[in-house]
């Protein structure tokens, strides 16, 4: 019985393009996005990025209560910080999985930072990049890479 | 200097630094410094500081925190600072205890709050060991269920910072500079402050817990103490974000709050 569920889970996240771990509990990974270790997501359409952090850092983090948007227009670069999430009395860095300008940021965010908790792929995206360097995508993780890095941070606390 | 006297056991390097009354603005932006741009782990003990300061997290704002009429009538400084958390209003009666670490120096430690957190309280247990009561609580130091220490961080890509402030003792006078806040604890059940809080003078020798906590600290690090004049900060590459807020902000905070209150009564 438990292996028929699982196996139906497989498939309607096969469909939805979703990973589920096998852990105890699952944070849920998109198959089309691309990650960098510091638990960001990047969504590629074009020349055009958009980037939030996934479901396993926002479950790490807690119940997200602030978040430091950057200026529009100021640049990224790959893997450097460019705001923060305040959660559970810490600031945490937001690391930029790609470099470029940004040309939009998610004003949701300042009336309603508990999106990034609810809704880490689509509406508690943070920022949306012109890219300067396509080419640094192929640094990232896909979505199973991601899983398995997951899987063996945890596995290691 | 090499303070602990135990053979280096491959433990990594935490340079120690203790201060008397230094101001915390001054505390709070070397903090800040040696956490973006330093590759070194940092314990900053500060034995209380000059004046009582008004000190808020990252995303805190006067009108809501702050009781403004009395703050700027009486000049209370208020700090904004670059870690998470709540506001507290501090003096010499506080005893304020940093760490700075390199991720990779505590591997067991995730770099998210709970985990930080989690850790620092097991530190602070054997500080506090043969002491009642005394437990991490949510997101607190606790006597029972009185606070005595608060708790906040910074975490960036490899390094965290883990910052308290003692109430070693406080003046309930300056406690009335201070509204109610939003976000509290579930353990406080709608308790005022003076019901909420302790004294860890009650509790402990000031002398001794500092002593405790190196100690306690020097069970997991090799430490070297340092002199402020010895700490190299002069690698600013980062915005720093800690600041004064000038009494022109404060002046106009109070402003809109009155300018509010009087359309919120005339309607």
């Amino acid at each position: 019985m438990a292996s028929r569920l699982l196996c139906a889970s497989s498939m309607i996240a096969s469909h939805l393009r979703i990973s589920i771990s096998q852990r105890g509990f699952s944070s849920v990974v998109l198959k089309d996005l691309k990650y960098a270790d510091s638990h960001e997501w990047v969504k590629i359409e074009g020349n055009k990025a958009t980037v939030g952090i996934t479901d396993h850092a926002q479950e790490h983090l807690g119940d997200v209560v602030y978040v430091e948007l950057p200026d529009v227009g100021r640049s990224v670069s790959q893997g450097e910080s460019f705001g923060a999430v305040e959660s559970v009395k810490a600031t945490s860095d937001i690391n930029s999985p790609v470099s470029g300008k940004v040309f939009q940021v998610n004003q949701n965010l300042s009336e309603s930072p508990a999106l990034v908790n609810s809704s880490p792929y689509e509406q508690g995206w943070i920022i949306k990049v012109e890219l300067s360097d396509a080419g640094e995508v192929k640094k990232l993780m896909d979505s199973d890479k991601y899983s398995k890095f997951c899987e063996e941070e945890d596995a290691k606390h | 200097m090499i303070v602990n006297g135990f053979k280096d056991l491959g433990l990594p390097l935490m340079n120690i630094v203790k201060l008397r009354g230094t101001p915390i603005l001054q505390q709070l932006v070397l903090e800040e410094r040696l956490l973006r741009s330093s590759f070194e782990n940092w314990c900053i003990i500060n034995d209380g500081t000059n004046v009582p300061t008004i000190v808020m997290g990252m995303s805190g704002k006067p009108c809501e925190l702050v009781e403004l009429e009395p703050v700027v009538k009486d000049g209370i400084p208020v700090i904004k600072r670059f870690t998470g958390g709540g506001t507290v209003i501090v003096d010499e009666s506080t005893v304020f205890v940093s760490l700075i670490c390199n991720r990779d120096d505590v591997p067991n430690v995730q770099p998210y709050p709970r985990s930080v957190m989690a850790w620092s309280g097991s530190l602070y247990s054997h500080v506090f060991n043969g002491i009642s009561g005394f437990q991490l609580r949510e997101n607190d130091y606790v006597f029972g269920d009185r606070k005595f220490g608060g708790n906040a961080q910074s975490i960036t890509r490899n390094r965290w910072i883990h910052h308290t402030s003692f109430l070693w003792d406080y003046n309930e006078n300056n406690m009335a500079y201070l509204k109610l806040p939003s976000r509290v604890p579930q353990y406080r059940l709608e308790r005022d402050h003076t019901d909420f809080v302790c004294r860890m003078k009650d509790y402990i020798e000031r002398s001794v817990f500092i002593e405790k906590t190196i100690n306690a600290v020097g069970t997991q690090f090799l430490l070297k103490e340092l002199s402020l004049d010895e700490i190299d900060d002069s690698r600013r590459e980062h915005l720093e974000s800690t600041r004064l807020l000038t009494m022109d902000e404060l002046k106009e905070s109070l402003a809109n709050t009155s300018r509010i209150k009087s359309i919120a009564q005339a309607v």
